[in-house]
């Protein structure tokens, strides 16, 4: 053991404090938070919260109210739809669904995005132009439509649903990585690290990457509130998830025609729609502003 | 001074072309004409101007970081452009910079102890364990506690910052460092604890030192020999002492004229550099300091001066024989 081993490095202040520190004086991000969490929560425990199982059908209870309007009872405290299976229930299974799926689709297109604004970034040039240019031309077209058109070619269905909103949320990571390259890698910890030796891959991931981290955070959970809404008007449409898959959307879609009999089949699945997506643009909004004070109004 | 150079520039230039909108056509900008030097290790060559009189762009094509429009840098006498793929991390190595900011020159993202290991990550084989010895080592080397390497370059004071980035060149065990103004942004009263540093470092590993300053009082205590640049050109380049005491350029006696001294019992007259630095894009005909020069005189107009010797040095001045002799 030589005396230079035996040097303990002092800790540094926790940035995940000073991190929660700003992040706690916004109410409306916390209050995301919270909610996010409850529902993440009652995804993984979907099964055991769930009073009966999503695709249980009671014949003896087609449209029933829910438990505390006229007529409701507490068997289905959401009331049950024109099948007779419980709302609460499908409800608590769709958000595992949404939040998978929210999941797997910032995922996509997040390592997508960063691998393009990279090679933009770093190569300049063609590359740059050619990628930067396919880019716009997905940005002209209104996201939603541009899901459709490739839903239609892939075909419907859940998984094609996915890769159709990733692929139209692409453009927002490719320019917010492009562009915090670009501010980066003239900058001279970058220099010094190529004086030190790195390669363009090292420089790519190991130097610049990390910096430019913040504005990306923000965009994907944003993009999370996009992802659930575009996969729900996608199941909406009838191009997402099938029936009787329990998914926001495509319960929604269902029960259409029973929207002025029984309010509580659209009210219910709308609602879980609304505050997801509420509570994942509020704690965005908080991320941005105790990660990047740059954009802070 | 026995040892053989180690760095030669042989009339190195670099120009830019600065698109000036639409309409007009892209300029060039010489942003460095005609700089040539020799370097042997334990020396220090500064280098002096202005601000926009290129010294960071002549730093930019020592450190290999840029390409010279024209010339030749030398290493260990051979042209840069002969070392192959294989020889260039080597290269690369040899030749280290410490920047003007000490705030931008460091990795956020990184603790110390990273920010020091990187040479030996990208350039050695050794382990995780002798790289962080080594970056130990290192940090008492510069003067830094190195129980402090888990911390985050934000933590640190400039002083304390600028001892990082020096650390950070000496892990790539370079021959040659290029310092870019490095305590220009720091107080004044940790200045000389820098520069001190500075010369022990050199001394005990026999670096060759490129030392750009705006500021000559610093140049005074690190240097052997001085180039003073003006718009991108050499008008002096002198030993440090001859240039200190009998400065002939006209703008060296500028400068030296107006950097305030410590010494001074009796201070001297401030002289104003009167007048702007011309634009880059445009400088005026002939030498491009007439127009700021008190002795300027027709031949200075028509033709641009050479730097030729003169009195133990080379300056490049038409009238410097009326001036100095
Ligand atoms: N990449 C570049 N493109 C165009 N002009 C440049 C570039 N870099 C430097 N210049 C110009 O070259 C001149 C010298 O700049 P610089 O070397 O930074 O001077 P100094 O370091 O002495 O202040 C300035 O006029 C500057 O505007
Ligand atoms: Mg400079």
């Amino acid at each position: 053991m030589t005396a230079a081993a035996k040097i303990r490095p002092v800790a540094s202040p926790n940035p995940l404090a000073r991190f929660w520190w700003v992040f706690r004086e916004n109410p409306g991000a916390v209050v995301g938070l919270w909610v996010i969490s409850a529902i993440v929560v009652a995804a993984l425990l979907a099964d055991a919260i769930a009073p009966h199982p999503p695709h249980e059908q009671y014949r003896d209870a087609f449209l029933t109210p829910p438990a505390f309007a006229r007529g409701g009872t507490w068997r289905y405290p959401l009331g049950t739809d024109d099948i007779g299976r419980d709302i609460l229930s499908r409800i608590v299974h769709g958000a595992r669904l949404s939040l998978l799926v929210g999941g797997i689709v910032v995922s996509l297109s997040l390592a997508a995005g960063i691998l393009l604004g990279l090679l933009a970034g770093f190569t300049r040039g063609i590359v740059e132009i050619a990628i930067m240019r396919s880019m716009d031309i997905m940005l002209a077209l209104p996201a939603l439509l541009l899901a459709i058109v490739i839903v239609a070619v892939l075909g419907p269905g859940l998984t094609n649903a996915m890769y159709a909103i990733a692929i139209v949320s692409l453009p927002h990571y490719v320019r917010l990585t492009r562009a915090a390259v670009i501010a980066e890698r003239t900058k001279d910890y970058v220099i010094a690290s190529r004086l030190a030796g790195a390669g363009v891959p090292r420089l790519a991931f190991v130097t610049v990457l990390p910096n430019c981290l913040a504005p990306l955070i923000v965009q994907a959970t944003l993009g999370f509130s996009t992802a659930v809404l575009d996969v729900a008007a996608l199941g909406f449409l009838g191009l997402g998830a099938q029936p009787p898959t329990p998914e926001w959307g495509t319960m929604l879609a269902d029960a259409r025609q029973f929207m002025q009999r029984a309010w509580w089949v659209v009210t219910f699945p709308g609602l879980a729609i609304l505050i997801t997506v509420l509570s994942f643009n509020l704690l965005g909004d908080g991320l941005r502003d105790a990660l990047d004070p740059r954009m802070r109004r | 001074m026995t040892s053989s150079p180690i760095l030669e520039a042989i009339d190195l230039a670099r120009h830019y072309r600065v698109n000036r909108g639409v309409l007009r056509r892209p300029a060039t900008l010489r942003a460095l004409d005609g700089v040539s030097f020799v370097l042997s290790p334990g020396r220090t060559l500064a280098v002096v101007g202005e601000s926009g009189s290129g010294k960071s762009t002549l730093a930019r094509q020592i450190t290999l970081i840029e390409t010279p429009t024209s010339g030749d840098i030398l290493f260990s006498g051979r042209g840069v452009d002969s070392f192959d793929k294989s020889e260039w991390p080597e290269l690369r190595r040899s030749i280290q910079m410490v920047f003007q900011d000490p705030y931008g020159s460091l990795n956020p993202r990184k603790t110390v102890g990273a920010i020091l290991g990187e040479p030996l990550a990208i350039n050695s084989t050794l382990g995780a364990s002798a790289r962080r010895d080594a970056v130990h080592e290192m940090m008492a080397k510069v003067g830094l506690r190195p129980e402090l390497s888990g911390r985050y370059p934000h933590m640190f004071s400039g002083g304390q910052r600028q001892r990082i980035a020096i650390a950070r060149a000496l892990m790539s065990n370079p021959r040659i460092v290029v310092a870019d103004e490095p305590v220009s942004a720091l107080d004044v009263s940790v200045r000389a604890q820098v520069i001190n540093l500075m010369l022990d470092l050199r001394d005990e590993f026999h670096l060759a030192y490129v030392f750009i300053s705006h500021d000559l009082s610093v140049v005074r205590f690190i240097a052997d020999e001085v180039i003073v640049l003006y718009l991108g050109r050499p008008v002096e380049k002198a030993a440090v002492e001859t240039l200190f005491e009998t400065p002939a350029h006209p703008y060296t006696r500028l400068l030296i004229a107006s950097t305030p001294r410590a010494d001074n019992t009796a201070r001297r007259e401030r002289v104003a550099p009167h007048g702007e630095i011309p634009s880059p894009l445009s400088p005026p005909s002939g030498c491009a300091f007439r127009i700021r020069c008190p002795f300027a005189a027709r031949v200075c107009e028509d033709k641009r001066p050479e730097l030729r010797p003169f009195a133990n040095r080379e300056v490049a001045c038409h009238r410097v024989e009326d001036i100095a002799g």
